[in-house]
């Protein structure tokens, strides 16, 4: 079976997710664009995108548009020469219009999981619920006279587990998107033992037309995305904890968020971070992981992922996470207008205003090292190497508590992506890099001369 | 054209700002200006200054797509909008792609010249942001033969332009010309940055050539041009008077605060023919030719240049059009800083289409309340020296592939007092 045939009848199920509906997005356009080729004229392209509630999919639908006009507009020199031959078709608005209702036209919005027994290729992008994933799959399979492949987008559940679970007998990939599918640049492929090889050269064409960055990952829970930020989330909370003896919990998590963000020159602090992941999508994800870690050299007993801290917070409805229009919900943060604005007291189990005590913490930290460099300066900035040698160079001169604790930060950072390669989860220091580089959008990788190595006390 | 019958003058200028990306204000998830907010600000500016509506006979507005834009037609009955003072006067919207301010002024010098109205309120107005640059482009093309559309670029006139760029560079070398058209683009915003309504009055880009050096990309925009090399997409007005010797009198403005309009001339080539020569301006240089003569001067005359710069190869393609150097040496002439505001000859004085912005219909008329400014000393920050052995100031509005072309030559109504 080649590309186009293998893409000829394709599904998503849990299309109207948020990570479903990039995937969607995505494959809808590869498709309409092979469909478009004069050798494809004969296939009828279909794609099904089930999930569970017909309103979901009524708003997938009207997502999908938004996004095929934008994605049309941004590619309408490419786009004339494909309908070229169309004379009906002149302005650019003629053009994306048909555009839009070509993709639109591919897309079957469906409830039922029986629209994917005529598929060659399945996405799965449900919830991270290794059970559920596993009951979906299986069912399929059974039912599914073509053997599709299954193309599984998890961030954490080991592949051969699934694999092995639902009886594919090798027809499978983990193929990690990062959030929002439709943008982020990275892929994460995962490879069971048991994974067919063509499976593997499909995914990596079908990725490349999609303009993706790829990353080889091997099949170890949490894979290296989040085998790096689940870790380092726990050190950020971790070392609020313990600035907490010190200062008040929300002073401590402004100052570690801080930190994180402008000492460690990373997009945003690890707590907005959290947030923007969710809490609970963390606190599932550290669950799922749990068991199916190995125990570390020189450990007696298995690595434990876990926070009691954000069992707490969730238990008391604080979530984080976004909404459908992509507006940041509150979390260790309330947001205004998108911006942290106060900070959660899970004592009183209210906000505090980060202006209270802003000032102060910024005073205890001290100053960031000169000249001034912030996330978005560095990423455009014409010598980036140059610049960050001299910007660490200087922190690591600086005695100050925030310096201080922006070099333990970085150090474990540093630690966590070793341990990662020395794991056999990433095969190479250069892939851990280009995870949190493209993924995380981080302006230098954790593995990195910036930071020295952790030394015994930490 | 022969020399005029009877003296015409110019005043009371006013530009609005010109609005777009690039102001810091801009945000074009608010809600902005409307097009006949324009025409008031514009309008209004220059009653003003002709001690109001009562002392105006006729009134001309320039404008190219509204109709598309604004979804607006039948615009000159938005000059009674501007002050109930102008209802009943006879009015009238004229359109030649982006030279339709060009054209309005045209329009309005002729009235001067039958005599039919000795005060000529001259308004140029385009509201573009309505729409995002890629459907803009759409009616943008408008200015171009619709039966090309179809086997024209996305980015229609871009791709025009590219074409006239990428013949320059074969026939006169690519590197010294894209030397030259950064250099363009540095003059453009560097002037704007004097000029509180230009566009790019807020630019703060340090190295202006090399950002204008960026390579294109075809896969994006067009072949040969990057978007530095482009006027942005612009709302604005600007609004000037046409008017006699009496309509001085009879507004109280004094002639050192006038500009008199010594030649002109309008051309038009065929919309359906192609371009003879890429590589060449030849309505414009028509234009320019008609109207030195009608001035009875020469190009080596002139003191100050406000050309039609929609792209920066438009700007060097100008500088050769007007027959300043030969064929083939424009790059070398931009490239020396001979029109940079204080080279031999300044061109756009206030950043030009590139600089100061380009809404389409309010560019001719914009062009000519700069030139009003410079010699009458009104420019502020960006008010430069025009010679007395050098008088002449030249405007030139161009629309479309150089189709229509309006070019006026001006000089002081009153000699200065030294």
């Amino acid at each position: 079976m080649n590309y186009a045939e293998r893409l000829k009848n394709v599904t998503v199920l849990g299309a109207a997710g948020k990570m479903g509906s990039g995937i969607l997005l995505l494959t809808a356009m590869e498709m309409t664009d092979l469909a478009s080729k004069p050798e494809n004229k004969s296939r009828q392209f279909v794609l099904n995108a089930i999930d569970v509630s017909d309103q979901a999919l009524g708003g997938l639908m009207k997502y999908l548009k938004v996004q095929v006009q934008k994605a049309a507009e941004k590619k309408i020199v490419p786009l004339r020469k494909v309908y070229e031959d169309h004379a009906d078709l002149v302005d650019n608005k003629d053009i994306i219009d048909r555009y839009v209702a070509d993709v639109i036209g591919i897309v079957r919005p469906s409830t039922r999981l029986e629209s994917a027994y005529q598929s060659g290729l399945i996405f799965e992008a449900i919830i991270e619920n290794p059970g559920l994933k596993v009951k979906l799959l299986s069912q399929i399979n059974k039912n599914n006279a073509k053997s599709p492949w299954i193309f599984t987008n998890t961030s954490s559940i080991p592949i051969h587990e699934v694999d092995e679970k639902a009886g594919l007998g090798g027809r499978i990939l983990g193929v990690h998107f990062y959030n929002p599918p439709a943008i982020q640049k990275l892929v994460e492929l995962i490879r069971a033992d048991s994974t067919q090889s063509e499976l593997v050269d499909f995914a990596l064409v079908f990725a490349k037309n999609l303009g993706k960055i790829v990353v080889p990952s091997n099949d170890f829970a949490g894979f290296i995305g989040n085998g790096h930020f689940m870790r380092d989330a726990l050190h950020g909370i971790s070392e609020a904890g313990r600035l907490s003896a010190e200062m008040s919990f929300a002073e401590a998590v402004y100052t570690v968020n801080r930190v994180t963000q402008d000492f460690l020159l990373r997009p945003m602090g690890i707590f907005q971070l959290i947030d923007y992941v969710g809490l609970d999508v963390c606190q599932y994800i550290m669950s799922v992981m749990n068991g199916r870690l190995g125990t570390p050299c020189g450990k007696v007993s298995p690595e434990v992922l876990h926070s009691p801290l954000l069992d707490r917070m969730i238990s008391a409805g604080v979530r984080g996470g976004q909404r459908s229009d992509g507006s940041q919900k509150d979390g260790f943060f309330k947001y205004e207008k998108n911006r942290p604005a106060g900070i959660y007291d899970p004592d009183t189990k209210r906000y505090l205003p980060v202006s209270a005590f802003q000032a102060a913490c910024d005073e205890r930290m001290g100053p960031t090292p000169l000249p001034q460099l912030n996330w978005k300066s560095a990423v455009k900035h014409p010598k980036k190497e140059a610049a960050l040698e001299d910007f660490f160079g200087k922190l690591a001169a600086m005695d100050t508590p925030g310096a201080n604790l922006a070099k333990r930060y970085g150090e474990r950072s540093r630690e966590i992506g070793l341990k990662l390669v020395s794991d056999k989860v990433a095969q190479s220091e250069e892939d851990v890099n280009m995870v949190l580089l493209s993924g995380f959008y981080h302006v230098y990788g954790p593995i990195n001369k910036y930071f020295k190595p952790v030394t015994s006390n930490q | 054209m022969k020399k005029l019958r009877k003296r015409v003058f110019m005043t009371a200028g006013y530009n609005t700002v010109a609005f777009g990306s690039g102001r810091k204000e801009f945000n074009p998830k608010k809600p902005r200006p409307g097009l006949e907010e324009y025409i008031k600000e514009a309008g209004q500016g220059a009653l003003k200054l002709v001690g109001g509506a009562g002392n105006v006979d006729e009134g001309v507005i320039g404008n190219f797509m509204a109709a598309k834009f604004n979804n607006q037609g039948n615009l000159a009955a938005l000059i009674p909008f501007i002050d109930e003072g102008l209802k009943w006067k006879p009015s009238c919207r004229v359109e030649g792609a982006c030279c339709s301010g060009g054209l309005a002024l045209v329009t309005a010098i002729k009235s001067v010249l039958a005599e039919t109205a000795d005060v000529v309120l001259t308004l140029g107005v385009e509201v573009q942001n309505t729409v995002k640059a890629i459907y803009g482009a759409d009616i943008l093309a408008g200015a171009g033969w619709y039966k090309e559309r179809k086997s024209g670029h996305a980015f229609f006139f871009p791709g025009k332009f590219s074409d006239r760029a990428g013949a320059y560079f074969d026939k006169y070398g690519m590197e010294r010309t894209r030397k030259a058209l950064a250099r363009w683009y540095r003059n453009a915003v560097e002037n704007a940055r004097l000029v509180p309504t230009a566009q790019e009055y807020h630019n703060t880009q340090e190295d202006l050539e090399a950002a204008a050096l960026t390579k294109p990309n075809p896969r994006s925009f067009v072949d040969q041009l990057n978007v530095y090399d482009c006027s942005k997409v612009s709302d604005g007005a600007a609004a000037i008077a046409v008017v006699s010797e009496e309509g001085l009198k009879k507004a109280g403005v004094a002639e050192k605060d006038a500009i008199e309009v010594v030649g002109f001339a309008a051309v038009e080539a065929d919309l359906t023919a192609a371009p003879s020569d890429l590589t060449r301006l030849d309505t414009t240089e028509r234009a320019v030719k008609m109207a030195l003569e009608s001035a009875g001067i020469r190009a080596g005359d002139l003191g100050t240049v406000e050309c039609h710069d929609c792209f920066t190869i438009t700007g060097i393609l100008s500088v050769e059009a007007i027959g300043l150097v030969k064929q083939g040496e424009g790059p070398d002439f931009v490239s020396a800083g001979h029109t940079a505001r204080n080279g031999k000859i300044p061109f756009n004085t206030t950043g030009g289409l590139i600089g100061w912005g380009h809404p389409t219909g309010a560019s001719g008329v914009r062009q000519a309340v700069t030139i009003w400014e410079q010699l009458t000393r009104k420019a502020g920050n960006a008010q430069i020296e025009v010679s007395d052995s050098r008088p002449y100031a030249l405007s030139i509005s161009m629309g479309g592939n150089d189709r229509t072309v309006v070019a006026i030559v001006y000089r002081r109504a009153a000699e200065e007092k030294q």
